[in-house]
């Protein structure tokens, strides 16, 4: 068997002016674990398209196995044992596991052939790697770890040898996510080669055997991991240092400036996605609130900014109470004094199509200073864009250009600069770095902090737990619309794992 | 014993009215269970019934004219699935530019080469149309009450399409749910990503749907103007294609539903062709125009709210473009 499972040797792909990869020369060992780090953007994505035939690359040469290969498709990739867990996963929802399973893999016309034989071999599968599925779920209905792991039974229902999982982290507590390694030390360990692609050096350091860094298209290092840490690699992705541990001093927490009261929150489908939640933010503190995606941390946000009527409960801001269930809306309450950077920018931060001075006023529009009698003041706008991109460092420095032109970290700079120019009382921050690069990462940190030595009161929802234990003050952990702990910086990230699956201390204790 | 021969004789046209809409309404589950919405159901039917009515009686053969039916409907669905899979246009505009060209085409055309005013010559009884076909023993069992008179008014007697239209129900069940195609054909308006990276094609998968789709409109059109009636008259689809697409969603997209739905609106269109200007004795005369605009009302009222909620294909309408 060759020593090698894939080799690249002078990979070079363009998108019009854009070369996402250049001259790439990649070697993975037979049976190792692979990692592939690099920011947003760096190109590895593309890379492990190329390889599963979704793009063709404009030149280059493939290795597999020790054998030149073409990958025009991904036929020839799953045909070369080549498998795929792709981001966003490619399930049809409304189908059960099983039709995802088999689906281009059948082996005649009909069906029922191939659905059998998927039942026998998917028993197989599951009781070889630790990967417990019912065939018979639909897969809308699982939770998202489940889904991944169908995503994983397809590659290798396909006898995928080679396995490449793109950010495979990314929607996973971190209880599946440790289950998740455990099912990749157990594929390595039957002989198969994963690459791992991650902007997480955490799970670098966790599971691969090497490490492969990727910088604005090119592989700039590849180390053991064992021989490297999280400090030099954190360089070689950024080209700089990098401060990972975020400075701050003790809190100074003053008055209640935010409270909310009871809060009950029902989404469009009837159900209560926010269960009767209470909270306090003073100022001069941040209060974190940590737990899976979609476990009602957006509806409670939402609501308290405005956008989304709550069913029950009150919420007072500065003491004064904001009538959330049906009267307050956004824009009352930035005149109030609450700033919101919702947590998806591109659907509620910013509009894409709109030059960057443009949506650096949007929402305050109405202020004074942007306005010459009903008109807008060009000018005025204009020269307060500038300023911000000054003082937030936000590049290309172009107040006229597109915002959709501008990367990830770029357009959440133009929105918390926004947000927090405004000087607000009360500043609600939704995943403030997610699909940000580590550079942009440091820098909006230290200004949320900033925020807060000035005496303001953040609410910090975040998805990513490191960020909510490096910058919250208070921890709280949602789960199922309740809030089921609260503790400070110093909670382990075990103690609030357990929390984030909804293990209270109450029912730990009735364990015991 | 008049009331179960009125019944009976509703029941039967219901059947034939419905038709048309039942293999239109197939049509459109094939494309958009793929996520090719389809608006031109309506003008690729036309354009069928214009071809075959066209074909059939300059070569005196409703097969012929059958086939120019649907080639002609197969040719318009390849130019959406050209405009909306290959070009990824918008699929509403393509479908709405397929209804016009259809309906100011079939009368020009049929001025130019029939001068009737955008009539075809009338189908004479001599091949040229599509007979109604009596099933063995209709005629000895007509005599037996009830079982006897439907099978012999209500099954036999059709044309061979109604019985194809049909036949095509259970059969695209089967196709859908029971075959490979179906399950990629299910997919591809679900997940185009998930096909694709399976490793199979999108466009082909696409553009084999929208060629199913005209291939029952041609039929559609064809029963319209060489079975049902005897010759194509302008506009002669009325709005079948629309009733057709709200049959479907009402069906929420599955073929023995969108059977049902088809019947239903078929018995309503009976119901007002029976039951028109009759008098309710001691009120009121029905306005024959309120039996007419029924089954658009109920078209209205269904779709607000009365079938629950209709969740359409998830990437319907979406060209499929590979993410960057």
């Amino acid at each position: 068997m060759a020593e090698y499972a894939i080799e690249l040797a002078g990979i070079n792909k363009s998108f019009g002016p854009v070369k996402a990869n250049r001259d790439i020369n990649l070697q993975i060992k037979q049976g190792t674990i692979h990692g592939i780090i690099g920011e947003n953007g760096a190109g590895k994505s593309t890379l492990m398209s190329i390889l599963y035939g979704f793009y063709q690359a404009d030149s280059g040469e493939i290795s597999i196995n020790g054998k030149n290969t073409k990958i025009n498709s991904s036929n020839d990739a799953i045909a070369l044992g080549i498998g795929m867990v792709h981001q966003h996963f490619m399930l049809v929802e409304n189908f059960t596991v099983l039709e995802n399973i088999i689906l281009g893999a059948e082996d005649s016309q009909l069906l029922s052939g191939s659905i059998s034989k998927a039942r026998s071999e998917l028993i197989r599968l599951e009781k070889e790697y630790e990967l417990n599925v019912d065939p018979d779920a639909i897969i809308e209905e699982l939770p998202v770890g489940i889904q991944q792991r169908v995503e994983i039974l397809k590659a290798l229902y396909r006898g995928a040898e080679i396995l490449i999982l793109d950010e495979p982290t990314g929607v996973l507590t971190p209880s599946e996510a440790d289950h998740l390694f455990r099912i990749l030390e157990q594929l390595k360990a039957q002989g198969k080669t994963i690459v791992l692609i991650t902007h997480k050096l955490r799970e670098i350091m966790a599971v691969t055997d090497e490490v492969s860094v990727m910088r604005q298209g090119t592989i700039v290092a590849t180390r053991e991991t064992a021989q490297t840490s999280v400090e030099e690699l954190a360089e070689l992705m950024v080209g700089r240092r990098v401060l990972l541990r975020v400075e701050k001093g003790e809190p100074n927490p003053g008055e209640i400036k935010l409270s909310v009261q009871n809060l009950t929150v029902r989404d469009s489908r009837g159900i209560d996605m926010v269960k009767n939640v209470s909270l306090d933010v003073r100022a001069g503190e941040i209060v974190g609130i940590a737990g899976v995606a979609g476990n009602g941390q957006s509806q409670l946000i939402e609501a308290i900014a405005g956008i989304r009527a709550a069913k029950e409960g009150r919420v007072l801001l500065d003491g004064e109470p904001i009538d959330v269930t049906g009267q307050a809306d956004p824009a009352m309450l930035r005149k109030r004094g609450l700033a919101h950077v919702p947590e998806d920018r591109h659907h509620m931060g910013l509009v894409l199509a709109f030059e960057e001075s443009e949506n650096s006023i949007l929402g305050y529009h109405d202020n004074e200073q942007y306005l010459s009698g009903p008109m807008l003041n060009i000018e005025a706008i204009r020269d307060d864009a500038r300023e911000k991109i000054e003082k937030y460092d936000i590049r290309p420095a172009n107040c006229r250009l597109k915002t959709a032109n501008f990367s990830g970290g770029n357009q959440q700079k133009i929105v918390l600069a926004r947000e927090m120019e405004t000087d607000p009382a009360v500043l609600i921050v939704g995943q403030p770095t997610r699909g940000v690069d580590v550079g942009a990462i440091e820098f909006i940190h230290k200004r949320i902090i900033e925020m807060r030595d000035a005496g303001k009161a953040v609410l910090l929802v975040s998805v990513e737990l490191d960020e909510i234990r490096s910058l919250a003050d208070r921890i709280i952990v949602m789960f199922d619309g309740n809030v089921v702990g609260e503790c400070g910086p110093e909670a382990t990230e075990g103690e609030l794992g357990l929390l984030m699956a909804g293990v209270t201390n109450d029912k730990m204790a009735a364990a015991e | 014993m008049d009331t179960f021969n009125t019944i009976i004789l509703v029941f039967d046209s219901t059947v034939r009215l419905s038709v048309p809409l039942l293999l239109a309404c197939l049509a459109g589950l094939y494309s958009e269970r793929s996520g090719v919405f389809d608006i031109g159901l309506e003008g690729k039917m036309l354009a069928g019934a214009f071809a075959g009515a066209a074909a059939a009686s300059v070569y005196g053969s409703a097969w012929i004219g059958l086939g120019a039916a649907v080639l002609i409907s197969i040719a318009l669905s390849l130019v959406h699935g050209f405009a909306s899979i290959t070009h990824r246009g918008n699929q509403i505009v393509s479908g709405v530019a397929i209804n016009f060209i259809a309906a100011g085409s079939t009368i020009i055309l049929g001025q130019a080469w029939f001068k009737q005013g955008g009539r075809t010559p009338a189908l004479a009884s001599d091949g040229s149309r599509f007979e109604s076909i009596t099933l063995p023993f209709a005629d000895a069992l007509s005599d037996v009450p009830i079982i006897g008179q439907i099978y012999s008014e209500l099954l036999s007697g059709h044309s061979i399409l109604v019985y194809v239209a049909f036949l095509a129900v259970p059969l695209t069940w089967w196709i859908l749910f029971r075959t490979r195609f179906g399950l990629r054909l299910r997919a591809v308006g679900e997940n185009p990503g998930a096909v694709d990276t399976a490793g199979i094609s999108v466009v082909w998968l696409r553009y084999r749907a929208v060629i199913f789709c005209g291939f029952l409109c041609g039929l559609a059109g064809a029963y319209l103007s060489v079975a049902q009636n005897a010759g194509f008259v302008k506009d002669m689809t009325a709005g079948k294609g629309f009733i057709a697409l709200a049959a479907l969603i009402f069906a929420k997209w599955r073929p023995i539903n969108a059977m049902y739905a088809c019947l239903l609106f078929g018995f309503l269109d009976a119901l007002a062709i029976r039951f028109s200007g009759i008098k309710i004795p001691g009120l009121f005369e029905i306005p024959p125009q309120f039996m007419q605009a029924l089954p658009y009302i109920l078209t209205v009222i269904l779709l607000a709210g009365f079938i629950g909620k209709a969740i359409p294909p998830k990437a319907g309408g979406q060209p499929y473009v590979k993410e960057r």
